[in-house]
């Protein structure tokens, strides 16, 4: 025996009583009763959100820094990581008058993620050396329609700076505070 | 003579539409019992906690392609599922919703109509219901569905015997065929199931087999035989078939109610009747009073629709050859037993002793006998 | 035309039923697939009750169409549906066939025709007319009477029957299991 949580069958024969059958029903039944009138598990969606803790790996997120320029330099190594190879980008030079868009000499002009193939594995925020890309705790993927809808470009993709991005809770503290906030 | 006819037919029409507007909200609430059984929460989405399923799935049905089989024979393909709706509703005609009501000077029963003969007819309706499951199964030209309809016929000849063996047993303690004699007769609390519980469960059991509910549902089997005889309808048609096994459901759940839960009697209606009179007087004070009646009995029929689902929810399907032995090798012998204690207890004057004595002396006969059998001979 | 203007409402019902019972019946017999044939029997039981209940025999009625239409016409579907006859075989080239059906078929019209020429009927005047004639409870009370000896007699034949029955459909020993 591997473990010490199987049940024994009872094997013996039936009694008499048993054999029609009605004290199983009857025992059966309580137990549907009793389920009736459990509370629910159900978390009715759209109405309902569950709180998805701060290390959820949700939609793509393109950060800026305080000054809202652009952290991405383009090197490359988030489609590297990326196993999924969901992830391609054009990288092009920064010229004279756009130092207040991007931090680095060196920028993204395209960086496109394609939803269908990413799995949101999250190697490409671990790969990132300029804390630029980020998997959101707080937003999910949407469902897409339409072919089009599916190749997310930095226009969907780069953090708008009026409404910016910060994981709220790290420890499990924090992440019980929240978790009532939500719920109350 | 005009206005009698008038109110009958307002009568007819009130419980006919009653009886589909309660099919229909049985396939919600079936859907929702099962949830909650299951911890699920159910349809939710259509109208406030999904109230308006029945009538999303409803048109979902109506435009659904109306499909007949190239080698099916055409009409009676057609005419099946008629049958099936027609046979479930006729036999709310007689079932004694409630009391009398009074309108200007005269006395109008709620009930369809009052034939002497109530309780056959219901026994005959049914026994027609199992041709619209034949009749469909056989047209559609499908083996699986003839499989379904060859099992609806067996199942329902074979438990109609015990059915009608039980029925036979009120029949001799009422002394009439008619359902509201027998309603009549269980005035207050003094119901027939106090009399014979062992019939009212065989009689409970028998009604689950020819509603082809759960454990019997073996004609409709949706893993071995792709829901039977119903395999090749589609659209409207299988709705029907749908619709008149919970017509079916809510008409039995009714009888059931009338001939061993006192119909629409409760304790103390004597009471509430009298009182109900000497404050709105005599006309208002016994329409309320009936209506109250009308209402404890859907009550009681609520419950046993409940009970039907709860049940449906619980148990697993009986094996073929388990449900014939049942139905033969202990419910018509025990149905017949139940006949003849209820036979002696009728002649003995104290019917409600000796009938309890009867039943409880030959069960425990029974089954110390067999229990000591067994442990001699295994 | 005065003559089918003077036609009660009641006999309106019982010419339909009559008219749905001929046709039953020449369905039944006229129908090539057997299922049909059943079918149209069914129809011939169902206006035999209509006209059973026009005779004030409501008893008589249902239980025609319990014992009749509800069991024994649903085991002759079920035998049929068993035996799914594809091939469409024509019994009358069979000369043994016809002379066995002329015969029998003469027979019957010579007892109808007996029956017809003996059969006095007591004419019912509307006066003295019970409603209650037909009754389960009149048919009742003579059953235990009146007829007490064939009832019993062929309540025996039935326990006979049963137990027949049950002997026939009893497995035997080594037989096959399922």
């Amino acid at each position: 025996m591997l473990t010490d949580r199987s049940k024994k069958t009872d094997k013996s024969d039936l009694s008499v009583v048993e054999k029609t059958y009605l004290p199983g029903v009857f025992k059966g039944m309580a137990i549907t009763l009793k389920h009736f009138f459990m509370p629910k598990p159900t978390i009715r969606y759209p109405e309902q959100k569950r709180y998805l803790g701060p290390v959820f790996r949700g939609h793509h997120i393109l950060k800026r820094d305080d000054q809202g320029r652009e952290r991405c330099t383009a090197c490359g190594l988030c489609a590297v990581a990326c196993p999924a190879e969901a992830i391609s980008m054009v990288a092009a030079e920064r010229v004279k008058g756009e130092e207040h868009l991007y931090r680095e000499e060196k920028y993204a002009a395209a960086y496109e993620i394609n939803m269908l193939r990413c799995i949101f594995c999250g190697l490409c925020e671990e790969a990132c050396p300029k804390q630029a890309i980020y998997l959101r705790h707080d937003k999910f993927v949407p469902v897409f329609t339409d072919r089009h809808d599916v190749i997310y470009g930095k226009d969907v993709l780069v953090e708008d700076m009026n409404n910016r991005y910060n994981r709220d809770a790290w420890t499990k503290e924090d992440m019980a505070k929240l978790w009532e906030k939500q719920n109350a | 003579m005009e206005s009698v006819l008038l109110i009958k037919g307002i009568i007819i029409l009130v419980i006919f539409a009653l009886s589909l507007g309660i099919a229909a909200y049985e396939t919600y609430f079936e859907r929702v019992i099962a949830a909650y059984i299951q911890d699920r929460v159910g349809p939710d989405r259509a109208g406030p906690h999904g109230i308006l399923q029945p009538l999303a799935d409803a048109g979902k049905l109506f435009f659904k392609e109306d499909f007949v089989p190239v080698m099916a024979d055409k009409w009676l393909f057609i005419i099946g599922p008629g049958i099936a709706m027609f046979t479930a509703l006729m036999s709310s005609a007689v079932i004694p919703f409630g009391d009398t009501l009074k309108i200007g000077d005269l006395l109008v029963p709620i009930q369809g109509m009052d034939v002497n003969i109530g309780i056959l007819w219901v026994f005959g309706v049914v026994a027609m219901g199992v041709y619209g499951m034949l009749i469909g199964g056989w047209a559609s030209n499908n083996k699986y569905s003839l499989y379904g309809a060859i099992r609806a016929a067996s199942q329902a000849i074979s438990y109609e015997i015990a059915l009608g063996l039980c029925l036979l047993a009120v029949i001799l303690v009422t002394g009439s065929l008619s359902l509201r004699e027998i309603a009549t007769q269980q005035h207050g609390i003094n119901w027939n199931v106090f009399y014979q519980p062992v019939g009212f469960i065989l009689f409970f059991v028998c009604a689950l087999a020819e509603c082809n509910r759960t454990p019997f549902d073996l004609p409709e089997t949706e893993a071995e035989l792709v829901v039977g005889y119903m395999t090749e309808f589609g659209s409207m048609k299988m709705g029907l078939y749908m619709f008149a096994e919970y017509v079916n459901m809510f008409i039995s759940s009714a009888i059931m109610a009338s001939l061993y839960f006192g119909a629409y009697n409760y304790p103390g209606m004597d009471f509430v009747r009298e009182f109900l009179i000497s404050k709105l007087g005599d006309t208002t004070g016994h329409n309320l009073a009936t209506l109250l009646g009308t209402a404890v009995f859907f009550l009681k029929i609520f419950m046993f629709i409940f009970t039907f689902m709860w049940i449906r929810w619980t148990l697993p399907r009986f094996k073929y050859e388990q449900l014939m032995k049942l139905g033969w090798q202990w419910m018509v012998p025990l149905a017949m037993v139940n006949l003849v204690v209820m036979a002696v207890a009728t002649l003995s004057g104290k019917p409600l002793l000796v009938a309890w004595l009867g039943m409880g002396g030959f069960l425990l006969v029974y089954f110390t006998g067999r229990s000591m059998y067994e442990k001699r001979f295994n | 035309m005065e003559i089918l203007k003077n036609i009660a409402m009641v006999e309106w019902v019982y010419y339909f039923f009559a008219a749905l019972a001929i046709s039953g019946a020449l369905g039944t017999i006229l129908s090539k697939k057997p299922m049909h044939s059943v079918i149209a029997l069914i129809i011939t039981f169902f206006s035999l009750s209509g006209i059973y209940v026009l005779l004030n025999a409501q008893f008589l009625a249902v239980v025609n169409i319990i014992v009749y239409a509800g069991a024994i016409m649903v085991l002759f579907l079920f035998v049929i549906m068993f035996l799914n006859l594809r091939q469409e075989s024509n019994e009358l080239s069979n000369t043994s066939m016809v002379v066995a059906s002329t015969v029998s078929g003469l027979l019957l019209a010579l007892m109808l025709v007996a029956v017809f020429r003996k059969a006095y009927i007591d004419p019912i005047s509307p006066a003295l007319f019970s409603s209650e004639t037909g009754m389960i409870e009149r048919l009742g009370n003579l059953l235990y009477t009146h007829y007490m000896l064939p009832f019993e007699l062929v309540s025996v034949l039935f326990l006979v029957a049963i137990s027949g029955a049950i002997l026939i459909g009893k497995r035997e020993k080594g037989g096959r299991h399922f």
